[in-house]
């Protein structure tokens, strides 16, 4: 009897929540993932910053006033945490959405109606318009803090090229639910490379490029028939800005993400005072 | 309803944008007056007050809670809030240099710490708030779908999306090739001019006015008043046809503005010299065409020469040239918005036949 009381203690303190959390950061399989295991002292802590691929975007130490919140506003790193957001919820509606005529509409509609949980689609546009704020108030507080000026004016720059994406992509998104909200805002903002000097059929110069009675840049080969794949906005512009929101631009202002963090840390670290 | 009509009234763009204006300019020139702590709270109490208040107004209601408009309603809080709060920063950091003391950031600069835990339980945070806000948002707020798309019925207004309404609002005083397409294209180039045009070595990496005022106010011009005050206007304040509507008003599509805008050539040639228009447009436009180029061209070497001298001194012909271009470019549309609400000047050059106004 005794020996039984015994073995259930042993067994209980064996199995309790502390012991198996032991187990387990000893095991095999888990000293293979997780090499330094919990960061308990600083020389963990600081080789958990340099084992991990994610953590190690970060240098082991920084500036205690470059991480105030009061400094960077959170902005740049809400502005990322934003994009992967709409990355994963993106990916989610690419299950469901057919970029036709016949069925984008149809298949955004069925998914508030059909899909259990829909709420994807609120959170990728929500999400989306939080981006195009967080993305202008960080620009914002880099100017106010004076951190475009010598080493980062090449990263400013950078900044600016995502800024840019960061607008392309939401608007090659809005045409995609294909209703009047999609296909009239996407006219009325096309309608202006229609414009372009030279390279649109309406713009400033370009009746000079001409060829005797032909002219080179007519409304089926200026700068919007380039944008929309046709003279209006349809089927093909669909496509077009399908595959640039899906693919294109993500892929590229995902590369110019990788190039912007990475410069951070050779410019020093988040900026702060001489 | 009276206060309704006096609001209404008072947020018609030509009076927006000028008290905008001149209020920033004022609060940047006695910056310790406007960015305190009171202040703020103040301003920010009247806000939501206001906007608690006017919801009250079914007309109000029904543009404030478009699905689409919600995170404008957002920003109209968020911008002014960093605002203040970059600036009372800024206060706060210009007397410490004049007391001789060290920067809110140097107190901490020297300071080391390790990123785990400091920042990367900060970014852990963070995410959780933002994934919690984005679920409640997107659980009270459906996403909008309106009728199936249909080429041969626009809807009016037919707006932009609501981040490019600042360049719609800009059409209003500008042909598209400007408008949509050289303005955002210079836009974008100035941006990147920025740290190679401001040598000032002073101000990197803290918040200060003092020490970058030409900057600041520069920059504070451009992003408040012409970035995000127009893209607010032309969300909430535009209706049907691109009318002006104020807050309180009924979106209604037969509502009639008086559109007698006159060009440059009429004022000179006819109402001036009290000849007819000449046929040749070159000679019909030359006026506009000398305004146009003694804008670029004159306006740059007098102000080496006299306002911004030390400028031209200190960044040398290149890049005081490169500057000055974007500057002019910049407050060309201040200029032609105030020509307008003055003299209803519609171009200064006007050749429709090759699509070159301005
Ligand atoms: C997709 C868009 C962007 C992402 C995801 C992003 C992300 C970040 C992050 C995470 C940081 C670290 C500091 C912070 O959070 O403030 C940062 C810093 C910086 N960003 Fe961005 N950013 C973006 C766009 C921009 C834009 C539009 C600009 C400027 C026009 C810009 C210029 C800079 C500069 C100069 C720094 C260094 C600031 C310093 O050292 O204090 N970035 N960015």
């Amino acid at each position: 009897m005794a020996n039984f009381k015994d073995w259930l203690k042993e067994t209980f303190k064996a199995l309790s929540p502390a012991r198996v959390g032991e187990y387990i950061q000893e095991s095999q399989v888990y000293r293979s993932i997780f090499r330094v295991g919990v960061p308990d002292s600083d020389r963990k802590r600081m080789l958990v910053m340099l084992g991990n691929v994610f953590l190690h975007l970060h240098p082991v130490k920084v500036r205690k006033s470059g991480i105030r919140m009061r400094y960077t506003w959170c902005m740049g790193g809400i502005t990322f945490f934003l994009f992967l957001s709409l990355t994963f919820t993106g990916l989610l509606l690419m299950f469901y959405y057919r970029p036709t005529l016949e069925y984008a509409y149809v298949d955004i509609r069925d998914l508030r109606e059909q899909v259990p949980l829909g709420i994807m689609r609120e959170i990728h546009r929500w999400g989306a318009h939080a981006m195009v704020i967080a993305v202008w108030l960080h620009m914002y507080r880099v100017f106010m803090t004076g951190s475009y000026k010598p080493p980062r004016e090449f990263n400013w720059n950078v900044g600016v090229i995502l800024l840019v994406l960061t607008l392309l992509l939401s608007f090659t998104g809005y045409l995609l639910p294909w209703d009047q909200l999609a296909i009239w805002a996407i006219t009325v903002g096309s309608n202006m490379a229609r414009a372009t000097p030279f390279a649109g059929h309406e713009g400033p110069g370009s009746a000079l490029l001409k060829l005797g009675d032909i002219a080179f840049v007519n409304n089926q080969s200026d700068m919007r028939f380039a944008l929309l794949g046709g003279r209006f906005v349809g089927e093909a512009a669909l496509l077009r800005f399908y595959v640039l929101h899906c693919v294109g631009l993500p892929l590229v202002a995902g590369f110019l993400m990788a190039i912007h963090f990475w410069r951070i840390r050779r410019d020093g670290g988040i900026s702060g005072p001489l | 309803m009276f206060i309704k009509d006096f609001i209404n009234a008072i947020t018609a763009p030509y009076f927006l944008i000028t008290a905008a204006a001149i209020l920033l300019l004022v609060s940047l020139k006695y910056p310790d007056k406007f960015y305190t702590s009171k202040s703020g709270a103040i301003v920010f109490a009247c806000m939501f007050g206001f906007l608690g208040i006017s919801v009250l107004d079914p007309n109000f209601r029904l543009i404030v809670t478009k699905a689409d408009n919600v995170p404008i309603v957002g920003m109209l809080f968020l911008v002014p809030f960093f605002t203040w709060f970059a600036l009372r920063e800024a206060v706060r950091n210009d007397k410490r240099i004049a007391e001789g003391k060290p920067l809110v950031e140097q107190e901490e600069t020297a300071d080391k710490v390790l990123t785990w835990p400091d920042l990367v339980y900060t970014e852990l945070i963070c995410m959780v708030v933002l994934t919690v806000v984005l679920i409640g948002w997107s659980m009270a707020l459906q996403a909008p779908l309106e009728e199936p798309a249909n080429p041969s019925s626009s809807p009016n207004p037919s707006k932009a999306p609501w981040y490019f309404l600042g360049l719609q609002e800009m059409l209003v005083y500008f042909d598209p090739w400007l408008a949509g397409v050289v303005f955002p294209g210079l836009i974008i180039v100035g941006l990147m001019a920025i740290p190679y045009i401001d040598t000032n070595p002073k101000g990197n990496g803290y918040f200060t006015l003092r020490e970058r005022r030409w900057e600041i106010t520069t920059f504070l011009f451009g992003f408040l008043i012409l970035w995000i005050l127009l893209v607010i206007l032309g969300t909430f304040l535009r209706g049907p046809n691109w009318n002006f509507f104020g807050p309180y008003e009924f979106w209604d599509i037969h509502k009639l503005e008086a559109l007698v805008n006159v060009n440059l050539s009429e004022y000179i040639w006819v109402k001036g010299l009290g000849m007819g228009l000449p046929k040749n447009p070159i000679i019909r436009e030359i006026f506009g065409f000398l305004v146009v180029l003694g804008y670029f061209l004159l306006i740059p070497p007098l102000l080496a020469k006299t306002w911004l001298k030390r400028f031209y001194q200190t960044l040398g012909p290149i890049r005081f040239h490169v500057m000055t271009f974007l500057l002019l470019a910049m407050t060309a549309l201040p200029i032609k918005m105030v020509l307008r609400w003055l003299f209803n000047l519609k171009y200064i050059i006007g050749i429709p036949e090759y699509f070159f106004n301005i």
